[in-house]
């Protein structure tokens, strides 16, 4: 085994960026592991570095703080500070005896690709380290919807990524739709790369947020973005239909139009309808933290403000597990400038631990601006929910499980006939979050409608019968047989058990 | 310069830097497999590697993620017969590739 670094980063968005280079400045040995080519996450995705055009840069927001840490990075990754590993994924997370973990990683893409591409094909390598700080982001939370899984309908952040990532426009007339402000900044994008947007079609009502005075005030900049969008929005002739939602995606082998209703007083969609033709269509109800490296590794969890499971982090992101820090969007969804800070703290706080007291002051700087930006999270959070007892607006066809394709009926028919009350009988028996993405998509929409049909409220442990997912990226099967030769013969299965 | 791959024998440009997936969606392809149980076509979804809709055969190395593949020239696309089953069997596993043999 090589000799350990002192922290392992997973992750360089927002949060692992921050914390890989704050951690190295303060003199500890880094490793940063990243699924993406190169830094930046899904918040400053940006096209590939080396076939960069002058446009690129435009629209990426927070853009000097993303270009200061990849400044540093390079400074620090050039000098052997930073041992950076773009392109790999962390399948396999383990704790040792001594406290010592290893990171099991494997190229993002396996496929023998030419010179020409970004990501690096290399052997599969392990990296050990005395502690982890966890940045693994997440991605758009999606409600099952009649239709949804029609090509041509796309997560939100999906058709963003495809705008900021690789210049590429998913349609000519797009819908989009779901909760929270992040559906503003899409339709804008589409609309400035030249789709006709024919809605936003949002379930709660307009700047919500904007009333709430706990998280209006912690944030005065956000009211000036919230502005900025609206006026863009009003600049592309943009329609905001609030209180609305989507019944159904219309099409025959691609979509065709979406049908929407407004949400009666009494919540349901009861209001009068509508047709919108659309070729693409944009779907966001928030964001689902990605919790397959805590929960491998044993971390409490807890639910959120936004319905979320989300990891449980004491006032300096440490989490339950000795060792282990967790930053971003994982210890609950509040957007990329408390990411950013959540992640200095890590590294500041880690260092601290380790003899270096110079950021005591800075410490309690950030913690400030985490607490602030907490509140303002929060705002928006019970700005936007989810709309309670959505999967009663379901039809039995509707696909729940995109991998397995489980219906409503499917999960109605586990639940009535067969007794699956709680989410873990009804994946055993339905399948839902049994397929290639293992919950990912369908496990927040499972843990409701489970819920729902038993006539209570999501629990944590509704969502932690969804989330726990061994290996947590596809690995070769000569991967897994080298592993088990390595450790006398057990699958990575038995060795961290328990949390799926 | 501009890439050319090839998707069920037809030609498919793609900007250097640009993924499989999107290079295919600005040709106008927005599917490019079937599921295994229903038969319904199946192509970009989530777009960063989480669901999985979009896998793809490339150069012949099945189930491979087309969002996040870079493009390549020459780059053959499809097998014709992609469901998305993987012949290793159920789950996240994968055929062992050349370049990650022990």
């Amino acid at each position: 085994m090589p000799h350990p670094h002192d922290v392992a980063v997973v992750g360089a968005g927002p949060a692992g960026l921050a914390a890989a280079v704050e951690a190295a400045e303060a003199g500890l040995d880094v490793a940063l592991v990243d699924a993406a080519g190169q830094p930046g996450g899904q918040y400053w995705r940006h096209f590939d570095e080396r076939h960069a055009a002058p446009g690129d840069a435009r629209g990426l927001p927070g853009g000097p703080v993303f270009t200061d840490l990849r400044a540093r990075l390079r400074a620090l990754s050039g000098s052997g500070r930073v041992r950076y590993l773009p392109g790999r994924q962390v399948w396999l997370a383990t704790r040792d005896d001594d406290g010592t973990f290893t990171l099991r990683t494997t190229a993002t893409v396996s496929a023998p690709v030419s010179a020409a591409a970004s990501v690096p094909v290399s052997a599969p390598e392990s990296v050990t380290a005395r502690a982890l700080i966890l940045c693994p982001g997440g991605y758009d939370r999606q409600l099952p919807v009649p239709g949804w899984d029609l090509p041509g309908v796309m997560a939100a952040g999906g058709v963003q990524a495809l705008l900021k990532g690789h210049r590429t426009l998913a349609g000519k007339r797009a819908v989009v739709a779901g909760t929270g402000p992040f559906l503003l900044p899409v339709a804008t994008g589409l609309a400035r790369a030249g789709a006709a947007v024919a809605a936003v079609v949002e379930a709660n009502g307009t700047l919500g947020w904007s009333r709430d005075p706990r998280g209006a005030v912690s944030a005065p900049g956000k009211g000036v973005e919230a502005l900025r969008y609206a006026a863009s929005m009003a600049r592309h002739r943009i329609p905001y239909r609030t209180g609305t939602v989507i019944r159904e995606v219309l099409g025959d082998g691609r979509v065709e139009a979406v049908r929407t209703a407004v949400l009666a007083r009494d919540g349901r969609p009861a209001g009068p309808e509508r047709e919108i033709a659309a070729d693409l269509v944009a779907l966001g109800w928030g964001f689902t933290p990605s919790l397959e490296l805590p929960l491998m590794l044993g971390a409490r969890t807890r639910l959120d403000l936004d319905g979320s499971l989300v990891v449980v982090v004491d006032a300096l992101q440490r989490s339950s597990v000795e060792g282990v820090y967790v930053a971003g969007e994982a210890t609950g969804v509040g957007g990329a400038a408390l990411a950013v800070a959540e992640g200095r703290l890590s590294a500041l706080a880690l260092a601290a631990s380790t003899g270096d007291p110079a950021g005591t002051a800075a410490i309690r700087r950030v913690r400030r601006r985490i607490r602030r930006a907490r509140r303002f999270a929060a705002a928006m959070h019970r700005a936007y929910p989810v709309p309670a007892g959505w999967p009663r607006w379901l039809p039995d066809s509707a696909v729940v499980c995109r991998c397995e394709e489980v219906t409503y009926g499917d999960l109605r028919h586990a639940h009535a006939d067969l007794g699956a009350t709680d989410p873990r009988t009804l994946k055993m028996l339905a399948r839902p979050g049994m397929g290639w993405c293992q919950g990912r998509i369908c496990g927040f929409a499972t843990a409701g409608i489970a819920s729902c049909l038993s006539g209570r409220p999501s629990t944590a442990e509704d969502l932690r019968a969804l989330s726990g997912r061994t290996p947590a990226a596809p690995v070769r099967l000569g991967e897994l047989a080298a592993l088990a030769e390595e450790t006398g013969g057990g699958g990575p299965a038995e060795e961290t058990g328990g949390s799926s | 310069m501009t890439y050319r791959m090839t998707f069920r024998g037809a030609t498919v440009p793609a900007e250097p830097g640009q993924s499989v997936a999107a290079a295919l969606v600005a040709a106008g392809i927005l599917d490019w497999r079937t599921t295994r149980k229903e038969g319904r076509p199946r192509g970009l979804f989530c777009g960063i590697g989480i669901c999985f809709d979009c896998l793809i055969t490339v150069d012949g190395v099945p189930g491979e993620r087309a969002c996040l593949v870079p493009a390549a020239d020459g780059m053959r696309l499809g097998d014709g017969t992609d469901t998305g089953d993987d012949p290793a069997g159920p789950g996240p596993g994968k055929e062992d590739g050349d370049a990650a043999s022990a």
